[in-house]
């Protein structure tokens, strides 16, 4: 996806400018420019620790940073604004439990002023795009599987219809064959939505599942970014080479 | 708007259903005790106290005054402040107590000397009674012939004598230091005890010699023989009402008109009618002004629903002032830490100020009553609700507040719909050991007046009645478990689906 400056100025989702994130003097991410287009589908890869995450959170404006973030073209000036543009899924769906799945869905929904007629078509519409059973909607996350969790969490995320979906290890928790099937369905969901997502994830087969751009990291740096078969035919350094290599073996 | 009724919101609604239950509860007590203006009148600790205020009572409303009776309001100090702020109106007073305690500070000459001293304080002391209850010791007939004592001079020789005396008596001005000096009884060891528990210890022999006052019933009931003033230390206590000059015309007239009416032997057979034969003060009372006893009007039932009545607006009232003020500050406290820093040793410190010495303090404050009761109460439940409400916030997972953040829910809503829902098990637990702390301290609001089942207890201490003691003691226990247990159900009603 290599594009010339003036095309990705009026495409992109995001653009950082030197942002920089620390917490009582440890850098955990080095100040990073980043381009993110419009539609694209975008990996953050690296080992634990190495700064993909907190990167991630700063799209969402859950960590405060240094530097410059542009969302479709604008300074953010109120996070509250763009995070209904936004949808955020974590590990485990970061469910709220005292609600049931539909309580979970609607929250934002509700906030933002919609009546229940419309919520509920919503939610009905929902259910059928991650293949929810309507049955559960009535349930408390604690009484739903891990499966059934993260398709609920995906609800939640796209409740509003954003523009964005952001993921954090979305398939970590999953047994395989759960995993394998939810990954699936994503990847046909994002197709069908033409949505920008970014993901992060350690695992290299997973990154190449959903395919796109891969952007590699390690101590709260970019070290290289592309295709992923880009990656692996001219890796940067020693230690893309052996991420990718060891990624590859196990 | 979704679902109906979530188990999370049953507990915001119950929340909030206690704390406007307060503002009924207060809206129903406050006028109630502000309000009907009859003339109080008010009684020490002790029955005879409580016999002669029945009469001044019973006097006032036979001369067409309103009036009503608060019982056992404490000793001498706590009576005197109440009647000269004019929380109560009147109360019986001995002469001896006003010169040698209340006035202690100016020497009076003599009782005369008091007219001036109360007038000044817009009080005067109604004519004698008839009779003086001044204080003697008293030893068992059987230490009085082993020994050979007769006199007060007497005791100085047998110094291995065991003296309890009352706690009271002890620490006055023309206590126990003024007549070790009067007779040289400097080698005595002496110890404090409550009154009511010395004829007890004396008639069980544990202890030898005690205080009386010269018109107790228990003299004759157990056989003690009061030993002679032989060197005349004890002054003269004799009985009359102290009342606010402001008193209704007819009431005074009325509690002068009483004088001469009761002698001596009449206050200790009055006295041995309620303490040994159980007979209600009130019929006591009645018998003195010659009147027919009434068949006690109230049975153990009623008494107790009354009780309930005043324990559960004690403790209502003080625990929705309680959520009211914690609920803010535990969530302040969890925002701010620095606040937190600061709120939290606070209400934690509070926490150790003794109970009854916290009770007493707020006296000079809000007098006697329901008020310093609940001040008590509130202040006791701050640490529980704050320090609960301020673990629950801090103690939600960073990943559940992150996500709400994500939703992009207003401050508001995150707390409202997310947080406080989440914290609301370890929320409540804190309400739940606010509220049985607050049931079991109650109990002690009896001593200043407050009512409740305290109220029973105290009485039951007075009168040596365990009936009335547990009457006051297992309705308390009742009600702390009924709490602990109402509790203990909401909180599975809210984890139930929260957990599997």
């Amino acid at each position: 996806m290599a594009c010339s400056p003036r095309f990705a100025r009026l495409t992109a989702m995001y653009e950082l400018d030197a942002v920089r994130v620390s917490y009582g003097g440890v850098e955990a991410l080095a100040p990073t420019n980043l381009s993110i287009a419009a539609g694209e589908t975008l990996v953050l890869l690296g080992p634990s620790g190495s700064g993909k995450s907190t990167l991630l959170r700063c799209l969402i404006g859950l960590s405060p940073f240094t530097g410059t973030l542009r969302f479709d073209g604008e300074p953010v000036r109120d996070w509250r604004q763009v995070r209904r543009r936004l949808g955020y899924v974590i590990q485990e769906g970061g469910l709220f439990p005292h609600l049931s799945a539909r309580g979970n869905v609607a929250l934002a929904a509700r906030e933002f002023g919609w009546d229940t007629a419309r919520i509920d078509a919503r939610i009905a519409e929902l259910a059928e795009l991650v293949a929810l059973d309507t049955a559960h909607l009535k349930r408390f996350p604690a009484e739903l599987s891990g499966g059934q969790r993260q398709r609920v969490a995906m609800m939640r995320a796209l409740a509003l219809g954003p523009d964005v979906l952001l993921l954090d290890e979305p398939l970590s928790a999953l047994d395989p064959v759960t995993r394998l099937r939810l990954a699936g369905e994503l990847r046909d969901i994002f197709a069908r939505l033409g949505m920008t997502v970014v993901m992060v994830t350690h695992s290299l087969r997973e990154a190449k599942f959903f395919g796109g751009r891969a952007v590699l990291m390690r101590d709260g740096r970019i070290v290289q970014q592309g295709a992923i078969a880009e990656l692996q035919q001219r890796p940067a350094d020693a230690f893309v080479a052996e991420f990718l290599a060891a990624e590859e073996a196990l | 708007m979704i679902v109906a009724r979530r188990p999370d919101e049953v507990g915001v609604w119950w929340l909030s259903w206690l704390a406007v239950l307060t503002v009924v509860m207060a809206a129903l007590v406050i006028p109630a005790l502000a309000h009907a203006e009859p003339v109080t009148a008010g009684s020490k600790k002790f029955t005879e106290s409580v016999i002669l205020a029945e009469i001044g009572r019973i006097a006032l409303e036979q001369a067409g005054v309103p009036a009503q009776h608060r019982r056992e309001l404490g000793g001498s100090r706590i009576l005197f402040d109440a009647v000269e702020t004019g929380e109560i109106g009147l109360y019986p007073e001995y002469t001896g107590t006003l010169r040698f305690e209340i006035f202690a500070d100016r020497k009076l000459a003599d009782d005369a000397a008091l007219g001036p001293m109360l007038a000044q304080r817009g009080l005067a002391l109604s004519r004698p009674l008839g009779f003086s209850d001044g204080y003697a010791l008293a030893v068992s007939a059987e230490a009085a012939k082993r020994y050979g004592l007769t006199n007060l001079s007497d005791l100085a020789r047998h110094p291995e004598l065991t003296v309890a005396i009352s706690n009271e008596f002890v620490d006055r001005a023309d206590g126990w230091r003024a007549l070790s000096a009067a007779y040289g009884l400097g080698a005595v060891k002496v110890r404090g005890i409550d009154h009511d528990l010395a004829y007890r210890a004396i008639a069980g022999g544990q202890i030898d010699v005690t205080d009386v006052y010269t018109t107790d019933a228990e003299i004759a009931a157990y056989k003690l023989v009061v030993l002679q003033d032989d060197r005349a230390f004890f002054p003269r206590y004799d009985a009359a009402f102290l009342y606010r000059r402001d008193l209704p015309a007819q009431a005074i007239a009325a509690l002068n008109a009483l004088t001469g009416r009761i002698d001596e032997p009449t206050m200790r057979e009055l006295n041995r009618k309620v303490r040994i034969d159980g007979m209600s003060e009130t019929d006591a009372a009645r018998v003195a002004l010659g009147l027919s006893a009434q068949a006690e009007t109230d049975t153990r039932w009623s008494r107790l629903v009354d009780r309930t009545r005043e324990h559960f607006a004690l403790v209502a009232i003080a625990l929705g002032l309680a959520l009211m003020i914690a609920l803010p500050l535990g969530i302040a406290a969890a925002r701010l830490p620095r606040l937190g820093a600061l709120v939290l040793p606070l209400t934690g410190l509070l926490q150790t100020i003794p109970s009854l010495a916290l009770f007493v303090m707020l006296i000079p404050l809000l007098g006697i009553g329901a008020a310093p009761t609940i001040a008590a109460l509130f202040l006791y439940s701050l640490l529980p609700i704050v320090r609960n409400t301020h673990a629950g916030l801090t103690g939600i997972p960073p990943a559940l507040l992150d996500s709400a953040e994500a939703l992009g829910l207003s401050r508001w809503t995150r707390l409202i719909r997310i947080e406080l829902p989440l914290a609301l098990p370890t929320i409540l637990a804190g309400v739940r050991t606010a509220a049985v702390v607050a049931v079991g301290l109650a109990t002690l609001g009896a001593i200043i007046g407050a009512g409740g089942y305290g109220q029973p207890i105290l009485t039951g201490i007075r009168l040596a009645n365990n009936g009335l003691i547990l009457e006051g003691a297992i309705p308390a226990a009742m009600f702390a478990l009924v709490i602990e247990g109402a509790f203990h159900l909401l909180e599975r009603v809210i984890l139930q689906r929260r957990q599997r």
